[in-house]
């Protein structure tokens, strides 16, 4: 007999994988990527939908109590959260992610352990791949929550022999997964979820701040792969095209990121960059030079009869939320005739992107954002180059002096412009825990203070000027 | 292998060429949207979910459905949500410099 109901499940997880496709097609340009999210949204629909007609499903109490609950978390998160706290919340709906995925595997575990049926090699090598991996997503997004939100240090935590500690955590994970796939064993299994989540935590923790658009990265595409797994398990082929689809946008994001900042992603992972302050470096480059001060008055004058400007925001004008006040005194600048242009570094924050969602957020059209090569060429034909809260991306050192721990990375060249003026809270060194050569240059002027009070400033001077 | 494995195996290799093309254009302003727009979709795994929820016949494998669920959909929801109010923000300065006009 014909099975209407399968058949009906199943055409609904082939049109839900269209609708996922094409809806990431729409994301790819500005123009469309609104309807391509909701493209994506109603794919989800259809096939959450289509899940609640499978004959597996005897209750329907827990889960419409457990939705109706997480929906109201993630709406309520999802509309009050702050743009500038972008990072954090996606890092936190990953872990969600990721934390479902071990939980639907290890579940399926048990249910397959004690109806007593044989578990093959390939679901069960799915199941302990699903669960480690899904559960090192969890802890390791939940750590860099932490670290967003400044609930733990943003610094790498290190301590003694961290390296080879977290080795036999990753080696007892491969023995106990090993185990699981050969003898079976529930304890066995719970061990390698324990173990997964001691090593999700433990990865992220050496890992510094201004690396989290690497590792937020990696934890997104962690979470697709762990998704695409459990699809393995559930035998369930639009899990899989869906986590594979978000694990190699997750991917490109990764190679991308790291491009940027020319280290490899093992160098991220594991090097623990800016937990030492390489003192050789600072001070070669900064004896014996001096920092020159302006004020709000001058900078606005400056401003007031440039003809073109270039605003490079970093990761200090997410801090000081000037988002707005930015496009506010671009805006009074453009009303004198002044070009302005916004020059946004790839790594340029804490997550892809970062930098544009704010600006967005601010009423910046996304054609007034430059990107670095487009920038770059023009820097010394820029008669003020503004920047607010960026530090290591704009550091010459990067390009000029090989005994950086910077060197390679590409980076905004404004210090071929004719003016450069830096707001900046203080003189301490940036992420990278090195000195920036830039701020003592002989055509930089250093504005210090919260960067949202300095841009106000210079805007009320810049309408008496 | 059994023949689920191997068509799994199949559908797994031929969705990353997808994924690659498909994302490969995306410009670096939409980086953000792309990465909490992707994030909403693997919360799909709440259907996974929902299967363990809905088939569970002990209280631990109801405790564990049920924790799924709560976390997948809090995922998708929220995942959507927060990326439809970014997208929502990006336009261009035809369409800024329109809306000051109307306002």
């Amino acid at each position: 007999m014909l099975d209407v109901r399968g058949s009906a499940i199943a055409v609904s997880y082939i049109i839900a994988a269209v609708l996922f496709i094409f809806g990431l097609k729409q994301l790819s340009s500005p123009s469309t990527a609104r309807a391509g999210n909701r493209t994506a949204a109603i794919g989800m629909t259809i096939a959450l939908a289509a899940t609640l007609l499978d004959r597996q499903i005897i209750s329907f109490w827990t889960i419409a109590i457990g939705t109706l609950i997480g929906a109201a978390m993630g709406i309520y998160f999802g509309r009050t959260v702050q743009m500038t706290a972008m990072p954090q919340m996606v890092a936190l709906f990953n872990g969600m992610g990721g934390a479902t995925a071990a939980l639907v595997s290890v579940a399926e575990f048990l249910r397959l352990t004690r109806v007593g049926d044989s578990i093959g090699v390939g679901e069960a090598t799915s199941i302990v791949l699903g669960t480690a991996i899904g559960a090192i997503s969890f802890t390791g997004s939940i750590i860099a929550f932490g670290k967003l939100q400044e609930i733990l240090p943003g610094k790498p935590l290190q301590f003694p022999l961290q390296r080879v500690v977290n080795g036999l955590i990753l080696i007892g994970v491969i023995v106990l997964g090993a185990m699981v796939v050969m003898s079976g064993g529930t304890a066995i299994l719970w061990a390698l979820f324990a173990a997964a989540l001691l090593l999700g935590a433990m990865f992220v923790l050496p890992i510094g701040g201004g690396d989290m658009p690497v590792v937020i990265s990696i934890l997104n595409s962690l979470t697709g792969l762990a998704a695409a797994l459990t699809g393995f398990v559930l035998h369930n082929q639009m899990l899989v095209v869906a986590g594979v689809l978000v694990g190699a946008s997750g991917t490109l994001l990764t190679l991308l990121m790291s491009t940027a900042m020319n280290r490899s992603v093992a160098n991220v992972l594991f090097g623990a960059f800016g937990a030492t302050n390489s003192d050789a470096a600072s001070s070669a480059s900064a004896v014996g030079h001096t920092v020159r001060q302006t004020t709000p008055e001058d900078t606005a004058i400056a401003l007031a009869y440039a003809r073109s400007v270039v605003i490079v925001p970093g990761y200090g004008l997410a801090v000081a939320e000037a988002q707005h006040t930015v496009r506010e005194l671009a805006t009074d600048l453009e009303g004198r005739g002044v070009d302005v242009k916004y020059a946004i570094h790839p790594v340029a924050g804490r997550m892809p992107g970062h930098m544009n969602v704010l600006l967005a957020e601010a009423n910046v059209p996304y054609d007034q954002l430059l990107e670095m090569d487009q920038v770059n060429g023009q820097f010394p034909q820029t008669d003020v180059v503004l920047v607010v809260g960026a530090n290591d991306v704009v550091n010459p050192a990067a390009r000029d002096d090989p005994s950086s721990p910077i060197y390679g990375m590409p980076i905004l060249d404004v210090d071929r412009a004719r003016n450069i003026i830096v707001l900046k809270r203080s003189m301490g060194h940036g992420f990278a825990g090195i000195d920036n050569a830039l701020f003592y240059h002989e055509k930089t002027r250093m504005l210090f203070g919260d960067a949202r009070q300095s841009l106000t400033q210079i805007g009320q001077a810049l309408k008496s000027a | 292998m059994s023949q689920e494995l191997v068509l799994g195996i199949y559908v797994f290799i031929m969705a990353i060429f997808v994924g690659f093309e498909v994302i490969s254009r995306v410009p670096s302003v939409l980086h953000t949207p792309l990465m909490s727009g992707t994030n909403a979709i693997h919360g799909i795994v709440v259907l996974g979910a929902f299967l363990v929820a809905g088939s569970a016949d002990s209280p631990l494998l109801h405790a564990l459905g049920f924790i799924a669920v709560v976390f997948g959909a809090a995922n998708v929801f929220g995942g959507f949500v927060v990326t439809d109010r970014m997208l929502e923000m990006f336009k261009k300065r035809e369409a800024v410099q329109g809306e000051k006009k109307d306002a």
